[in-house]
Formats: structure tokens, sequence, C-alpha cells
């Protein structure tokens, strides 16, 4: 198997990082090999690197030059890429609870209006998609989901909003989303989740891994309400189905 | 113990230190102070570790009072006009407070922020190993938010150690410098030529996640939309309306739009300092010279002591303090003329 797949490339991402880029797309037998050369750094440490960032395609690398150069490195991290995957560990799967559209998700009118349909409609896709957490960035606990259904791929907006609210639900692109904390985002607003995939108080801190599962059902904004209360108590309300 | 109160103090001001490494994986930001050198500049003024926690002052004013007891401060970073009760302080010196005395803190000229560093540094519950503060995340201690008039912090008392001051090299001017990547290839050689060969200025609606960069539009080869990937303090991201976005120390750890560039580790600094409306340029050096200046700019972090002077020394060259102070921080001129230098013991 290994043979068949293409070479990572190296970017430099400035003077204190690289980016081992496996594929330009979404594609899960990618993500695996980011996370598999991410175990593989765990378990043989680089001397100079001093943290790793798993993405959809790609594991951002930092380290520090004064330790080890751009050459030296990339030699050693092209080696590691060539390893076999180790196995995966089974993969958890969570039910997040949504409240779709009016003032939870302000842009599903408009999504349902360019792709010619209701919203109704985009809400049926949306929720009945199976989603992989691909990656966690941005902002704490942002998940990246791969597996948008792909009716509803769309281009960003042209400008990205200075703010969107915690909770938010929203596409982007090939990719959707769960957002832990109000931030910009030039994604599509589809709706909102009482579920915090990061709590600083709460054990764990983090609820979503890379690998994970994911599926959405809808909620009426009276039990957003209350399932946001318990959330800000502390509670996982995600709802964890064992496969 | 003394306290240090937060008597006035303007917006875009918070705690910051080195920055919140390790869990960037999760998304959870770096933050820190934007000018590192400052912050390591000012810490080394009081004996502290140099990436210890300090306030770090956005452009506008701010008044600081001792209290219980004599706090020992110093001040680096963006100059401007500084005194208590009356007695000029000079930027890069160390200065204490006597109980009840106000540390008056004017704008800040030809650049944005200045670290205020405190003897014995600032003490709060590290998260990741770090108390900078991250509003947007409500992450940070002792105040995870901007700092407010009536903020206090519980510092050591003042040591009664002499007043220092420290000789910071002088600084490099110029176009900032840049490392092309991780996707400059989605953007063909003339719309890189248009960026590397342009003027550019930073927004008023920057801050400390993202300097937007006002200049021509730079057009994508492909579109705007790319996978979501890993960002760096500096990545340079192109949205789709062809205005860049300098990514800043409270940026995303990942971003969906290409970065034709990133600045290097010894020039983000200075960017962090170039003032909203202020005209500049970059320039593409190579991975060799980008990974010799951080070495350099680490090392000179690393022996920030050795720059230490008694501040009964100091020269009162107008010139040379112009340099130190303000040169490297704003690309254009800054008027040294109207920069306060007058008194020192």
């Amino acid at each position: 198997m290994a043979a068949t797949l293409h070479p990572p490339r190296l970017l430099p991402s400035g003077d204190s990082a690289v980016t081992v880029e496996f594929s330009r797309t979404i594609d899960d037998a990618a993500n695996e090999r980011v996370l598999a050369l991410d175990k593989a750094l765990a378990a043989s440490p680089i001397s100079g690197i001093s943290e790793t960032i798993p993405t959809y395609r790609s594991l951002l690398v930092h380290y520090d030059p004064d330790k080890i150069g751009f050459d030296a490195l990339g030699e050693k991290l092209l080696a590691l890429t060539g390893q076999s995957l180790p196995p995966t560990t089974k993969a958890r799967r969570w039910r997040i609870p949504v409240a779709y559209g009016g003032e939870h998700g302000i842009d599903l009118e408009d999504v349902a209006k360019a792709l010619n349909t209701t919203p109704d409609d985009i809400v049926a896709r949306h929720a009945g998609g199976d989603y992989r957490v691909a990656m966690i960035g941005f902002t704490p606990g942002w998940s990246y989901l791969s597996g948008l259904d792909k009716s509803l791929h769309m281009s960003r907006r042209q400008s990205p909003r200075l703010f969107t609210p915690a909770g938010t639900i929203s596409i982007g692109g090939i990719q959707a989303g769960i957002q832990c904390l109000a931030a910009p985002s030039g994604w599509h607003l589809l709706g909102r989740t009482p579920v915090r995939t990061y709590q600083l108080h709460r054990n764990p801190t983090f609820l979503t891994e890379p690998g994970d599962r994911v599926t959405f059902f809808a909620i009426d904004p009276k039990t957003f309400k209350e399932l946001d209360r318990a959330a800000e108590a502390g509670e996982i309300i995600a709802e964890r189905v064992d496969a | 113990m003394s306290r240090l109160i937060v008597a006035s103090i303007g917006p875009a001001s918070s705690v910051q230190d080195g920055g919140r490494f390790g869990a960037q994986r999760y998304g959870l930001t770096v933050s820190g102070a934007m000018d590192r050198l400052a912050l390591a500049a000012a810490n080394t003024l009081v004996g502290n570790e140099p990436f210890a926690a300090a306030v770090e002052i956005g452009p506008f004013g701010a008044t600081f009072t001792a209290r219980d007891g004599a706090v020992r401060v110093a001040l680096s970073g963006a100059p401007r006009n500084a005194d208590v009760a009356g007695k000029p302080v000079v930027m890069d010196t160390s200065v204490t407070l006597k109980d009840g005395e106000t540390l008056t803190l004017g704008f800040a000229r030809g650049g944005s922020f200045t670290y205020l560093a405190i003897e014995g540094a600032i003490k709060g519950e590290e998260v990741f190993g770090s108390l900078a503060v991250n509003a947007r995340a409500g992450l940070g201690s002792p105040y995870p938010r901007p700092l407010q008039a009536g903020d206090e912090f519980a510092v050591d008392a003042a040591s009664g150690a002499p007043e220092l001051r420290i000789e910071l090299p002088k600084p490099v001017g110029g176009p900032i410098r840049i490392v092309l990547g991780p996707q400059d290839d989605e953007f063909d050689d003339a719309n890189k030529a248009l960026f590397l060969d342009s003027e550019w200025k930073i927004s008023a609606t920057s801050d400390r996640m993202g300097y937007r960069l006002e200049g021509p539009a730079i057009k994508h080869l492909h579109g705007h939309n790319i996978v979501s990937d890993g960002t760096v303090n500096g990545s340079i991201q192109v949205p789709g309306n062809g205005s860049p976005i300098a990514l800043m120390m409270d940026r995303g750890t990942s971003g969906g739009y290409p970065k034709i560039a990133t600045v290097i580790t010894a020039d983000v600094g200075r960017l962090a300092q170039t003032s909203a409306g202020t005209a500049f340029r970059f320039k593409a050096v190579t991975m060799a010279e980008a990974q010799d200046e951080a070495r350099k700019f680490q090392q000179l972090i690393r022996t920030l002591p050795d720059r230490l002077r008694s501040s009964d020394t100091v020269e009162l060259n107008i010139e040379a303090l112009s340099d130190a102070n303000v040169a490297g921080y704003a690309v254009s001129a800054v008027d040294a003329g109207t920069w306060q230098v007058t008194a020192e013991p």
C-alpha cells in the first residue's frame, strides 16, 4: 500500500516551522497518514521539535532553528513518513444537537437560496451527514469535519465576518465545522450547538480528537436554552455513541 | 507584598508573557507578547526571566500606582512620555515607585506596544505554562481579559537594587523580511511580485489576532479556498478580497486562505510595532538567512543581561536614545525631536 502513496511535500512556514503536506484536498487516507506521522514523532521524538499540529492533510511541525536546520529536519521527517501505519484506535462517535436557522443560523436561508432549495432541505442534508473530525484548530476546540455532503459544497464568503458566536455550526468550501468560541469566520452559519468542545475547567478540557466521528441532530430553540445551561454548568451534553 | 494598581488604562492592554505552547493541536492559541524583544528587555531590567508575565500596554496612555510598599518596574518597547511624580522616566530603564507614587505613561509614539515589567513578575494561575491573556478565549491570569482601571497585581516589594538601563542594539530598519510559502504556489509570479514590490499599510481594524494590510489586491491562481491547515505567528494569508492579513499572536492555529509568505521570527515584533497607517514594504529572504537571523535573535535575548548598565551613566544623547527607542519600530521616521528625554539623575 505504501508504494502507491505520493511522497509528502515539505513547505516552509517561516524559519521555525515546516508543513509536511500529504494532500491538497480533504482525503481521509491522507489524514490517516498525517496522524500516523504525528504518532511516529511522538514515539521517536526529533530533537528541536517543540510542537506538532495535525491538520486535514498536513502536519505542521514547529521547531527551534537553533537546534536543527530546515534541511536536516526535512530529511528526518521524510524518513519517518515512509514507515508503515500503526493500527488505528477505535473511533469515538458523538451526536451533537444543533438549533438550525433563525438567529442561531443566520446564513441558512441564503445558503438554501444559493443552492436552489429550502432551508429544511439544507438541514436534512447537513444533519444527515456522517462526519469525521479531521483536525482541530483555529481557536480552542474548533473541530473541522470531513464528510460534508457534496451538494453543500460552496465557496467561503469573500470577506470573513469579524464576529461569529460561540457554538456556531457552519460550512465552508468542502468542510463542515463545530466552533466553540466566538471568532471571526468566512464560513456560512447554519446553526448553533450548546455543546462546548472546549471548556477550561471541565474534564476533559477538549471534547473531540482527530479521528472521532460526528453526527448532528436538530433541536428547537427552547431545548437549545436548556442544554446550554447544562453545558455552562460543565455537563458534557454531546451524546457519546460507542460503535 | 506590595500592590501595583492599574489606576487608568486604555483598551488593548493585557498581561502577556512568552506565550502558551503545547496545545495548538487543540486550537489553543499561542498569544503572548506582540514584541518579544521588548518584553524580554523590560523583564531583564528588573531581574526577571525574559519571558515572564508583564503588562503589555496598547497605544493609549496608562497610570499605575504603588500601594503597601515600593514597586520596582521597567519600561521597554514603543516609546512614550513617562514620569513618576512629575519626574520623567526614560524608556529601557528601571524605576522604583515608592508607596503611593504613580507612574504616568502617555500615548505610544512610533510604535504600538510598551511593556511594563515588574520586579518578581506578575503572578497568576498558569494554563499550559502561561499567563498570557487571550481575551477571545477568556484565557489568561490574573485577569483573563483586557486590563481595566482598578485592576491590581500583588507583587514583590522592591528589592532596592540599583536602577538600570539596557543598551539595546541599534534596531534594523527597512523592509519586513519574509520567507515565501507555504502556499506561494497559489499565486502567479506577477502577483508575488505585486506583493513584494508594493507599499503596505496596516489597517485600523487590526488587533492582536491579525494585522489587515492595505495595498493592492493580490489575486489567487486557483481561488481563495484551500483546505485549512496550520498557521504560525507571522503567517500572511490572502483572503478572497485580496487584502493580506498578517496573523499575529492571538491568531487561530489554522486557517483556510492561502498563505503567500511568513514573516521571519526576528521581524514579527517589528511588524507588531508598526503603527496603523504607516507605510512599509516586505522583502523576501532565503531560509538560510531567516534561520541565521532567528538564531541571532535568540542569542540577543539570551545575552540581554550583558547589556545592562547602571542608569547613572546614561548619556543624554537624543540621537542615541531615539535610535534605541524609536527607529526599529516604525518604518517611517518618527519625529525624535518631540520625544522628551530631558531628565535623568
